[in-house]
């Protein structure tokens, strides 16, 4: 059984053509073959995992007929709460948590016959870009062992590329689905803000905050999307828009499609292979009838400092529930209730997630507000416009996802700004609030997998998934084997 | 932006974050590296442009948010406390307070 597609797995299960039990046995297999090399899980429990796939079974012996994943494995970021499963975030500070309940994602998904496979590995509260900032492991890139799978969510998309699980949640606050699916080839989906229910997501910036989704094909990432989408009332910002049949309308045609191609996204700064898959990107999509337009998003030169005042500001307050009363790593012996605050959160956070907890609690204290935060959110106002004009004229934009493919382990984790400028093509959607996907595109000289992004005006994920099916099924890729 | 050690230590003192010494001098000059790059926002001419907190999602929006105020079943306590570091029966425990 070909692990790598959901649609296939369903229709089996379905038809009882193979049980869901043998599939997930098959997906803890793979995982004990390759995962002690990737290191994409934190925590895998067998036999909670076939025990969930016996009641699948169960469920589909009874008649439950239907269900639109039965059997699939599904392997879970480890900020997405899991109830009775050990939930991290990468932190040290949640080593031992284990939530009481579902993230509404996860309810679905079990709900619709899917199988939580493991918990995978992330940035700390998904606060990188590399998932090296973990307090567990470092996860590798199953195309170059030596190289970084992306992140924050480079477990979910190593789990995925490397057929431990056909689909996977990851979390997105400026890339984190995006950048680690284009260094993994794999299709990964940031939605339009308030598209997936985030209740049960570890909140880092919550104006920033979606639920991501990664898949081998637009077809599973289609089904997944059908799924879990759709207002909830534990969410009350998850909107309340209909959730359209996203598989039935990838068969829609996409001639005629305008493409808006923005400069800005094609300057300085951008490896010039990276550049070179792209723009035969950009050629396949003029063969398959689409129309390029170029555009303009003036402001994306202050997008990534936009973001590191805004998420911190807002992660700053989120991560103030960390105070090791009501969960979490306490230190041994506090003299008094501020010691103990201080040094548990000292102890217990990690650098990556400490640097942004300070800067945004400087951007937003006494006599810095205005100059910082204040300012920040109005250049927003103007990155927003740009994107308000540019899809005045055009359906979705094609742009890189990543400036470069992978990077070496170790290559930015001492400087910080490195980082950031990773995420330079990616937080713009999460500013604005659109969805963003990230589509295989091709393999550098090196062998290192490149992704296109194509991202659509708000709740336009249809168009983005129609152009995803078409150039994927136009234009397959020859893809290296992986050194696993 | 100037930044010190001892301005670092203010900040510290409002996240209730606690530095150890020999690592001060090194977060300070990357909290320094950060806010230089992040005042390139000064170059922006945003006068007369309204602040974005949120992204805009439908216009009927807001009437999602409320809803009615009924009584429903919430967490039982044994569940809320499973993952207190430190317990009473019924209760969290923290160290003296004043």
């Amino acid at each position: 059984m070909n692990l790598k597609s959901a649609f296939e797995i369903r229709e089996a299960v379905g038809a009882g053509k193979i049980s869901a039990r043998e599939i997930a046995a098959a997906a803890l297999k793979r995982i004990e073959a390759v995962d002690t090399t990737l290191r994409a899980f934190i925590t895998v429990e067998p036999d909670r995992v076939l025990a969930r796939a016996a009641e699948v079974d169960a469920r589909i012996t009874s008649g439950d007929s239907g269900l639109p994943l039965a059997g699939v494995p599904v392997a879970i970021k480890d900020n997405i709460s899991t109830r009775g499963l050990r939930t991290t975030c990468g932190s040290r500070i949640l080593g031992k948590y284990v939530p009481p309940y579902n993230a509404t994602a996860v309810e679905r998904l079990e709900r619709a016959g899917a199988i939580v496979i493991g918990k995978a590995n992330c940035d700390e509260f998904a606060m990188g870009s590399s998932t090296e900032t973990s307090a567990f492991q470092v996860t590798r890139n199953p195309y170059d062992l030596g190289r970084v799978p992306g992140g924050s969510s480079g477990g979910s998309a190593v789990a995925v590329a490397a057929g431990m699980a056909p689909l996977a949640l990851g979390s997105e606050t400026g890339g984190s689905v995006r950048q680690p699916a284009s260094f993994c080839n794999v299709i990964g989906l940031k939605p339009t803000y308030g598209r997936i229910s985030r209740y049960g997501l570890v909140a880092f910036a919550s104006s920033l905050d979606n639920i991501g989704t990664i898949s081998n094909s637009p077809r599973d990432m289609a089904l997944i999307l059908s799924v879990i989408a759709g207002h909830d009332e534990h969410d009350s910002t998850s909107a309340p828009v209909p959730v359209p049949d996203y598989v039935d309308e990838l068969r829609k045609p996409v001639q005629g499609m305008r493409l808006g191609i923005p400069k800005e996204y094609f300057g300085e700064g951008l490896d010039p292979a990276v550049k070179t898959i792209i723009e035969s990107g950009l050629r396949k999509a003029v063969a398959l009838g689409c129309e390029l337009i170029p555009v303009s998003l003036p402001h994306t030169e202050y997008a990534v400092a936009d973001y590191y005042i805004i998420a911190p500001a807002e992660a700053s307050s989120n991560l103030a529930r960390y105070d090791a009363v009501k969960y979490g790593y306490r230190i041994e012996r506090p003299e008094d209730l501020s010691d103990m605050y201080k040094r548990s959160r000292g102890a217990g956070f990690g650098a990556e997630v400490k640097r942004r907890i300070m800067i945004g609690t400087y951007a937003l204290s006494a006599g810095y507000y205005d100059a910082y935060y204040g300012r920040a959110m109005k250049v927003r106002t103007l990155i927003k416009r740009d994107f308000e004009m540019a899809f005045e004229r055009a359906d979705a934009l094609l742009t890189p996802v990543s400036p470069s493919p992978a990077f070496k382990l170790g290559e930015k984790i001492a400087d910080p700004i490195a980082m950031y400028l990773s995420d330079i093509y990616t937080v713009t959607a999460n500013l604005v609030g659109i969805p963003a996907l990230s589509l295989p595109c091709g393999f550098t000289p090196e062998g290192l997998p490149v992704g296109l992004q194509v991202s659509a005006n708000q709740f336009q994920e249809v168009t983005i998934l129609r152009f995803a099916q078409a150039f994927s099924e136009a234009y397959p890729l020859q893809i290296p084997p992986l050194k696993v | 932006m100037p930044i010190d050690r001892s301005e670092v230590l203010r900040i510290a003192e409002l996240a209730k974050l606690h530095f150890d010494e020999q690592d001060l001098d090194v977060f300070t000059a990357q909290f320094q590296r950060i806010l230089d790059y992040i005042e390139q926002l000064k170059q922006v001419n945003v006068e007369g442009v309204e602040p974005t907190s949120h992204v805009s999602l439908t216009p009927d929006f807001e009437k999602h948010l409320f809803r009615e105020d009924e009584v429903k079943a919430s967490l039982p306590v044994e569940e809320s406390l499973a993952n207190a570091p430190d317990r009473g029966n019924d209760h969290f425990r923290v160290p003296k307070v004043l």
